[in-house]
C-alpha cells in the first residue's frame, strides 16, 4: 500500500519577523547607511531588510567591544561571566522553536535539522563554555590565563547559529569581547541572538553583531583595534584573511574547506554505513565543511553498497524545509547552486557516471537533487574540489593502505570516517588519516567537548573542548601568524 | 502471497545446513549491526510527523494489521468469544483486525468466533512462551492447533540453543514445525529480548527465514523488552535483503509493548521507509497487541469528530 505523508509544516507564527533590522552595537540595535535584503532560499521570498555595515559601523562596534572589554568583561570574575553564559544558554533553549524556524526560513535547511541538531548544539556550546568560565586556571594554560581582547569573528551561512555559538561562547568564557559578522545570506538568527543578549542583560558591547557582505568582513578583519580573528568559511577567503593578518600582531584561527573521505571496509555494518554515507553528504544539503564528500568503498562490497545507497537515496524526502518530514532542504543561494551545477557539469564532462535520486524539485527557490557520481578517479575535479552541495563522489580501494593513501591525497584535512567492525583497524586508520576529526562507525557527530579543526588547507586552530579555549587565551600557541 | 516457493541461492545450498559450524559461517558472515547507528536511525524515523489524511490512513491500516491477542493462564472460552467479537467489529466504523491470537486449546472457540469473516486464527504453539519441551511434544502442540483449524502458528525458537551457538537444532526444529503446519502460515518468534544484541536479531531472522518461516516475530510478550523500533528495523532489513536475494517476501510482526496509536504509526513509518510499500499489507506486516486497538479507535473517533474520546467509551474485551 502506498503511504504518503501529508504536509506537516512547522508553524511560522512562532517567529515575529521585523521589516528591517539594524546592527547590534553596544547593546542596542541601530540602523546604518545602507540596507540589503535577505531571502528564503526555498521560496525566494524576501524575509527582511538588513543593514549593511560599513567601515564606520565596524569602527563603532570595535570601539564598543573595546570599552566593554576594558571596563567590564575582562575584569569580571569568571564565575560571573559564567552566569551570563548559562543565562544565554537557557534562553536559547527557551526560544529554541523560534530560533529553529528562523534558521530554517533564512538558511533553507530542514526544520528537523535546525530543531534536532543546530539549536540543541548551540545551547550545548553555551552550557559547556559557561562551565569553563571560572575554571580556566585548570585548563592547562597556566594558573591565570589572560584573555586576548577584542575578537573579530566572521562566520559562514551553513550553520549560522551554531557557528555563532562555536565562536562567541569560548571567546566570552575566556573573557574576550566580540564583533561578529554573520554571513550575508543568513543574518537573521544572529540578530535574534542579539535580542537574547539583551534579554540576558549581557553588558552592552560584550557582543556586537555587524551584518553585511564580504566588504564588511574585510573591514572587520583589517581593523587595527582587533586582537584576534576567527574565521570559518572557504579556503580562498581564509588565505586572503591570513595575508591580511600576517605580522599584524593579530592572532588567527581558520576553519576552512574540506573534501573528507568516508571509508567503508567490507566488514562494516553495512546498513549503518549506508546511513552514515547519507548523513555524511546529504546532511544540511552537503553544506558542511566536514561533509563526507568522497566515499571510499572497498572493491569487494562496492556494488552491494552502491545498490543499497541508491535504494536509500530514493527514500530521501526533498522539499519544504519547514515540513517536519523533510530530509533535504534548499540550497542556500543561487550563487551556491550555480557552483554546484558547474562542478557537476565538470563531473559529466570528465566521464564520471551521474545518478540522482528521482525526486521532483520545487519550481521556486534553489534546489539540487541528492546526486552520486560513480567511476570517479582521483584526478577528477569532483574528487578534488569542495562542492559544498549534495553531491557524492564514489571511489574504490583494495587494501587499508590504499584507503589511507587515497583519503590523504587531498590538500584538505578536516574530517574522515571509518566504517568497520574491526576495532584494531579503526585505530590503525585513525592514526594515519591526516584529518582533524576521524569518526568511527558514525559521521557528522558534534559535541562541544570535542575539539574540531583541520590539517593543511582546512585551516588551523581548534574549536570546542579544552583545546578550543587556547585560541582565546593569551599564552603559548594560539595560532600566531 | 504470490511469492511462495521462491528460494534464495542459500536455501538450495545443502552444504549450509550440515552442521552448527556451517550455519555459523553463514550467519556470522552477514554484515554486522552497529547498535548506536541502528538506534539513531530508528529515532529519526520515530520523529516523522504523521498528520491529517495520512494519520487517518495509518490508523485504519494499523487496525487491519492487528493480531488481537490474549495469552493468559486465565483465558476462558468466554474471553476468547469477546475477543473475536471485538476483532470482527471493533466499532466506530473501523475495519476488522487481521487475526486473533490465542493458546492452542482455545482454537476451536476462536474458529467459531471469526467464522466467515476472513479474520485469521493464530495459535501460539511449541511450548509457548519458553519453548522448553521435547521436540515431539512441540510438534504435537502444533499439529493439534492446526487440526483444530488454526490458520497461523506462532512458534518460539530455542533461545538456549541459539545463544550457545547450536544453530543446526534451531534450524531443524523450525523446519520440522513448518512441516507440521500443513497449510497454516508459520510465524517464528525470535524472542529478541532474550537474544540481547542486534547482531543476534539479524542472525536469528535469517536462520528462521532460511528454515521456511512465513513471518518473523519479535516477542512472546512475556519477556521485557518486547518489541522495540531498533529490533523491528533490523528485522525489516532482513526480510528486505532476503527478498532481494531471491527469496520470498517474509512478513514481520512486532509484538508486545505496542500500546498507543503513536507507537503503531511509528512502526508503519519504519516499514514504509525500510522494507517499503509491499510490506504495508496485513499479509506481510502485523502488530501483536491487545490494548493498542482501543487507543487506535479513540484516535479514529477524534479524527472523525474533532473531539477526544475516553477509555470509558471503548469496550473492554
Amino acid at each position: 500500500m502506498r503511504f504518503e505523508y501529508a504536509p506537516a509544516p512547522e508553524s511560522r507564527s512562532v517567529v515575529t519577523l521585523r521589516d528591517s533590522y539594524g546592527l547590534f552595537i553596544g547593546g542596542e540595535f541601530a540602523g546604518g547607511s545602507s540596507v540589503f535584503k535577505t531571502i528564503s532560499p526555498a521560496t525566494e521570498e524576501v524575509l527582511a531588510e538588513v543593514t549593511h555595515g560599513g567601515p564606520e559601523d565596524v569602527d563603532r562596534a570595535v570601539a564598543a567591544a573595546r570599552q566593554a572589554y576594558e571596563r567590564v568583561w575582562s575584569v569580571m570574575p569568571g564565575r560571573d561571566r559564567g552566569k551570563y553564559l548559562f543565562r544565554i544558554a537557557r534562553l536559547i533553549q527557551e526560544r529554541s522553536r523560534e530560533l529553529a524556524v528562523l534558521e530554517t526560513l533564512d538558511n533553507g535547511k530542514p526544520i528537523r535539522e535546525s530543531r534536532d541538531v543546530d539549536v540543541p548544539l548551540t545551547a550545548a556550546h553555551f552550557f559547556y563554555h559557561a562551565g569553563w568560565a571560572d575554571k580556566l586556571g585548570y585548563a592547562g594554560f597556566g594558573p591565570s590565563p589572560r584573555p586576548l581582547g577584542v575578537v573579530g569573528q566572521v562566520i559562514p551561512w551553513n550553520f549560522p547559529l551554531l557557528m555563532l555559538a562555536w565562536k562567541i561562547a569560548p571567546a566570552l568564557a575566556c573573557g574576550n569581547t566580540v564583533v561578529l559578522k554573520p554571513a550575508e545570506t543568513t543574518p537573521l538568527t544572529a540578530l535574534l541572538f542579539g535580542e537574547i543578549c539583551q534579554q540576558a542583560d549581557l553588558p552592552p558591547g560584550v557582543v556586537n553583531i555587524v551584518t553585511g557582505d564580504g566588504s564588511t568582513g574585510h573591514a572587520l578583519v583589517a581593523h587595527p583595534g582587533i586582537d584576534k580573528v576567527a574565521f570559518t568559511g572557504s579556503t580562498e577567503v581564509g588565505r586572503e584573511i591570513a595575508r591580511m593578518c600576517a605580522v599584524s600582531g593579530k592572532r588567527l584561527t581558520l576553519e576552512l574547506g574540506g573534501k573528507a573521505a568516508n571509508v567503508v571496509f567490507d566488514d562494516a555494518p553495512l546498513d549503518q554505513a549506508v546511513e552514515g554515507i547519507i548523513n555524511g553528504i546529504f546532511f544540511n544539503q552537503g553544506h558542511v565543511c566536514c561533509a563526507g564528500s568522497r566515499l571510499l568503498v572497498q572493491e569487494s562490497v562496492a556494488d552491494e553498497v552502491l545498490e543499497a545507497l541508491k535504494r536509500r537515496m530514493t527514500t530521501l524526502r526533498l522539499g519544504d524545509p519547514l515540513d517536519k518530514n523533510t530530509d533535504v532542504g534548499a540550497i542556500n543561494s543561487r550563487a551556491q547552486l550555480d557552483k554546484i551545477t558547474d562542478l557537476v557539469a565538470a563531473g559529466d564532462a570528465e566521464g564520471a557516471q551521474r545518478w540522482a535520486a528521482p525526486c521532483p524539485l520545487p519550481e521556486r527557490g534553489f534546489w539540487f537533487p541528492p546526486t552520486v557520481f560513480t567511476e570517479v578517479s582521483q584526478a577528477h575535479r569532483i574528487a578534488k574540489e569542495e562542492i559544498f552541495g549534495p553531491v557524492l563522489s564514489v571511489l574504490t580501494f583494495r587494501t587499508p593502505a590504499e584507503a589511507v593513501e587515497k583519503a590523504n591525497n587531498t590538500p584538505y584535512g578536516l574530517s574522515a570516517g571509518v566504517w568497520t567492525d574491526k576495532g584494531s583497524l579503526i585505530l590503525w586508520m585513525a592514526s594515519r588519516l591526516r584529518a582533524g576529526v576521524v569518526w568511527a562507525n558514525t559521521f557528522n557527530r558534534f559535541d562541544p567537548a570535542s575539539p574540531f579543526g583541520g590539517y593543511k588547507e582546512s585551516g588551523f586552530g581548534r574549536e570546542g573542548g579544552r583545546h578550543g579555549l587556547e585560541a582565546y587565551l593569551d599564552g603559548p600557541g594560539g595560532g600566531d601568524v | 502471497m504470490s511469492h511462495n516457493g521462491l528460494m534464495t541461492p542459500f536455501q538450495s545450498d545443502a552444504s549450509l545446513f550440515q552442521s552448527d559450524a556451517s550455519l555459523r559461517r553463514f550467519l556470522h558472515g552477514l554484515p554486522g549491526v552497529d547498535e548506536v547507528g541502528a538506534r539513531a536511525r530508528a529515532d529519526v524515523l520515530a520523529s516523522r510527523s504523521i498528520k491529517t489524511d495520512s494519520k487517518r490512513q495509518a490508523i485504519d491500516l494499523a487496525i487491519s494489521m492487528i493480531d488481537l491477542t490474549t495469552l493468559e493462564g486465565q483465558d476462558t472460552p468466554g474471553k476468547v468469544r469477546a475477543l473475536c467479537a471485538k476483532a470482527r467489529q471493533p466499532g466506530y466504523g473501523a475495519p476488522p483486525v487481521a487475526a486473533v491470537c490465542i493458546y492452542p486449546d482455545l482454537v476451536p472457540i476462536a474458529v467459531e468466533g471469526v467464522a466467515g469473516t476472513g479474520i485469521k486464527v493464530a495459535s501460539v504453539a511449541t511450548a509457548f512462551p519458553s519453548g522448553r519441551a521435547a521436540l515431539d511434544v512441540k510438534l504435537a502442540d502444533v499439529k493439534s492447533a492446526v487440526a483444530a483449524g488454526a490458520d497461523e502458528v506462532d512458534m518460539v525458537i530455542d533461545r538456549g540453543a541459539f545463544l550457545s551457538g547450536r544453530y543446526l537444532p534451531v534450524y531443524e526444529e523450525i523446519v520440522a514445525v513448518k512441516a507440521s503446519c500443513a497449510d497454516a502460515h508459520l510465524k517464528v518468534i525470535l524472542e529478541t529480548g532474550e537474544l540481547a544484541t542486534l547482531d543476534n536479531v539479524r542472525r536469528a531472522s535469517w536462520l528462521a527465514m532460511l528454515a521456511g518461516a512465513d513471518f518473523i516475530k519479535t516477542s512472546t510478550g512475556k519477556i521485557a523488552p518486547a518489541a522495540t523500533l531498533p529490533v523491528t528495523l533490523v528485522m525489516l532489513e532482513a526480510v528486505r535483503d532476503f527478498a532481494a536475494a531471491g527469496g520470498k517476501r517474509i512478513g514481520v510482526k512486532p509484538a508486545g509493548g505496542i500500546r498507543t496509536e503513536k507507537d503503531a504509526v511509528r512502526y508503519l513509518v519504519l516499514v514504509n521507509e525500510t522494507a517499503g510499500e509491499p510490506w504495508l499489507d496485513p499479509a506481510l506486516f502485523r502488530l501483536g497487541a491487545s490494548s493498542l486497538l482501543n487507543d487506535l479507535l479513540m484516535q479514529r473517533v477524534r479524527m472523525e469528530t474533532g473531539r477526544y474520546s475516553g477509555p470509558d467509551y471503548m469496550t473492554v474485551d
